[in-house]
């Protein structure tokens, strides 16, 4: 065959197929399962439902390390996903890698998709953009730590359940009575580095870590044995020690405790929502995560975990006008007051936020905006606009282990938290190493 | 007197071991390779540079206390885990041997755990356990015992060496029940004729007879620990409480796959390799010494 008959041919079989073929493809690689998984689906279906250019086939690769070593791998096979989730813990490690990724900004930009950052609040925009203010990934579910209360224990106890539980030392005088109540879980946690050292520094205006908790620079160092950290571990180990504080493991183990009804009060996201509101069976209550009093400028705002979407690199221009199209669409504010109505994440846009509000939701299911005002009622500094450190996922292993250390009373809080900052820091700078 | 083969020329002995040759190379000399080549670099996760930084990985290593404090918790690890599942094996194949009536009933069963998967076995045990809800924790409760794996070290390891040694009982006494009924029963009727006890019997007949299983298993069951148990750590204490469960392969895995450092996983890789190279040789040189064929 010569090559005008190829060209012909070609062109006829491009006229031919050129309807059908249309539609791009475009993968989407999450970590999703259970109950999110499914409203996940429900999202994907709606979106590929809603236009036929398009088709979005979402993918489950496991949990959020999971996730992001298959996408890792994949990309060193040259077989990456278009978009991938990414756990707000390895945003520095995406952010690191320019030649892998496709910053949202861009994408926007090159497919002329309209997209505004400002329409996310501002907690959340801060996580995922530069100090330049240029957004790399799209915020996706965001939540942020709360007090959760069993208000029926509480009353067991003799305690008013409507009691003020703002501060860290009124929740001390709470615990000391469920304790001579002869309670034997007062409190526990879910999450420890993320609630009581990330998110503690941030609500009381501390730095996590120098160099603007790293946003500014991979020369940073943590910062985590300051003066209020150092006080409420301590704090915390003095509670653990004299049966007040009890501890379940790293992750969110003190979950079933809660639900359970076991335990009384409860630090964990406002994620946690779904769960809580089907499994328990007793009066509960969301209230604001508490702060120290007398810690000038507390309380702050805190800041967010959960996980945004990365765009890889290397995809076609139809391709990323497809993934521009669906972004737009997974912000928008139906889907996402959707979202967050029906999973305890946090609304990304005020405009979801505002369209919840009108729905009547917060009026029905008190206490869901919580985490709401938590977040906005103050503009973010640079202590608490979020946190930006290599192999973190790692170095909250370490605080894990250092915490236990404490809470088992090997260790005191300065001792614990003094060898959890060198050790995170050999880590941040093998990280900077690495990415220079 | 040894049997040997003499082969005429080189070809056909070569063409005769070349599988065996190519299975060693391509899942064992390529990716060993590949781990020490790469123990020489702090790459990035996505592979996108590399930096040569020489021994710097070991160094950094080496210099690590938490590192060198996880030699000592796979040391422990490994030979608890050992000492238990031989042990037990040893005593339940000692007493099915014996048994008559219902052996096989028997036999079914203590090979069963053989068949959980160690991820499962880890859950398994983790729910007995669980701090709260377990049912285990609940009778020692009853008994005055407070058990916190979560935070007591010495439990949390007690609880991933049953856990491992556990399935792997099974294997064992499969093991070791063929070797108890290998030995001829003439030798231990002629002892017993002489006078010799049960304990007697066991000690100098029978335990030097099943030597040679004893020490296979030995190998086996050390690379296990070392290796494979991997998935009830991660299942049961993730390495914790502090770093008391920290072997030094499920540190591979941790600072590999969730801290994307593959620079110091590869280093760790080769120290491994060294140190499994090593306690093999120890085995084979010292140990197997004492077995009798």
């Amino acid at each position: 065959m010569n090559i005008r008959a190829l060209a012909w041919s070609t062109t006829a079989v491009a006229l031919v197929s050129g309807p059908l073929a249309a539609q791009t493809e475009i993968e989407f690689w999450h970590a999703f399962t259970g109950r999110l998984g499914e409203l996940v689906a429900e999202q994907v279906e709606t979106f590929n439902s809603s236009q036929s250019d398009y088709v979005v086939n979402a993918a489950h690769k496991g949990n959020y390390s999971e996730t992001l070593n298959a996408g890792i791998a994949a990309f060193r096979a040259g077989e990456q996903p278009d978009v991938l989730m990414v756990f707000e813990v390895g945003t520095a490690t995406m952010m690191s890698a320019a030649g892998a990724t496709k910053p949202v900004y861009q994408l926007m930009e090159d497919a002329g998709a309209e997209f505004d950052p400002d329409a996310f609040i501002g907690a959340v925009k801060g996580y995922y953009t530069t100090t330049d203010g240029e957004m790399l990934s799209m915020p996706f579910n965001s939540s942020t730590p709360v007090l959760w209360v069993n208000r029926d224990a509480l009353e067991e106890a003799g305690i008013d359940a409507d009691t003020d539980l703002s501060t860290w030392n009124k929740v001390d005088t709470v615990l000391d009575q469920l304790a001579e109540a002869g309670h034997d879980c007062p409190l526990t946690t879910a999450w420890q580095s993320w609630i009581h050292l990330e998110n503690l520094s941030a609500y009381h205006n501390v730095p996590f870590a120098s160099q603007e908790n790293g946003f500014a620079g991979l020369d940073t160092e943590l910062m985590i044995d300051g003066e209020v950290q150092t006080k409420h571990v301590a704090q915390m180990g003095e509670w653990a020690e004299e049966g007040k504080f009890v501890y379940a493991g790293r992750r969110n183990e003190g979950g079933a405790n809660f639900r359970a009804g076991e335990c009384a009060l409860f630090t964990e996201s406002s994620a946690g929502y779904a769960g809580i509101k089907s499994e328990a069976e007793f009066d509960f209550d969301v209230r604001p995560l508490p702060y120290w009093e007398g810690v000038e400028g507390a309380p702050q705002n805190t800041i967010i975990g959960g996980a945004s979407l990365w765009v890889m690199a290397g995809q076609s221009d139809e391709e990323y006008e497809g993934v521009a199209a669906f972004l737009n669409f997974l912000s928008s504010p139906e889907i996402q007051a959707k979202w967050h109505q029906d999973t305890g994440y946090l609304p990304i846009t005020s405009a979801a936020g505002d369209l919840t509000r009108e729905q009547g939701f917060y009026e029905e299911n008190p206490g869901t905006d919580v985490a709401v005002k938590q977040m906005t009622t103050n503009e973010p500094t640079s202590n608490s606009k979020g946190l930006r450190l290599g192999s973190f996922d790692q170095i909250r292993g370490i605080i894990d282990e250092e915490l236990e250390a404490v809470w088992a009373g090997d260790k005191s809080a300065e001792e614990a938290l003094s060898s959890a900052t060198e050790r995170g820091n050999q880590l941040l700078r093998r990280f900077e190493q690495a990415n220079r | 007197m040894e049997k040997r083969v003499k082969f005429k020329g080189i070809l056909l002995p070569l063409l005769l071991v070349l599988p065996q040759l190519l299975v060693t190379a391509v899942f064992f000399f390529y990716p060993a390779g590949q781990a020490i080549w790469q123990s020489l670099f702090i790459p990035d996760p996505f592979g996108l540079s590399m930096r040569y930084v020489g021994l710097g990985n070991f160094e950094f290593l080496l210099s690590d206390p938490y590192y060198r404090a996880s030699f000592v918790t796979t040391a422990v690890f490994s030979l608890l885990v050992t000492l238990v599942s031989m042990g037990v094996a040893l005593y339940l194949a000692v007493l099915a041997d014996r048994l008559i009536k219902g052996s096989g009933t028997y036999r079914t069963l203590l090979i069963w755990p053989y068949a959980v998967a160690p991820a499962v076995a880890g859950v398994l045990w983790l729910f007995m356990f669980n701090t709260r809800v377990g049912v285990v924790t609940w009778y020692l409760g009853l008994l005055g015992y407070d058990w916190n794996h979560v935070l007591n070290e010495s439990e949390a390891m007690g609880l991933v060496v049953i856990a491992s040694a556990w399935g792997r009982i099974s294997y064992n006494f499969l093991f070791f029940l063929a070797g108890l009924q290998a030995i001829p029963r003439s030798v231990i009727e002629a002892a017993a004729i002489d006078g010799a006890h049960f304990w007697t019997r066991f000690r100098t007949i029978v335990f030097p007879l099943l030597s040679p299983t004893t020490f296979f298993l030995l190998v086996v069951n050390i690379v296990y620990a070392f290796f494979e148990t991997f998935g009830v750590i991660h299942t049961i204490t993730s390495g914790g409480p502090q770093q008391a469960t920290t072997t030094l392969v499920y540190k591979v895995f941790a600072d590999g796959f969730v801290g994307q450092d593959l620079g110091s996983s590869a280093a760790q890789s080769v120290i491994l390799l060294v140190v499994v190279g090593a306690l093999t040789i120890v085995q084979f040189k010292f140990i197997e010494r004492r077995v009798h064929y």
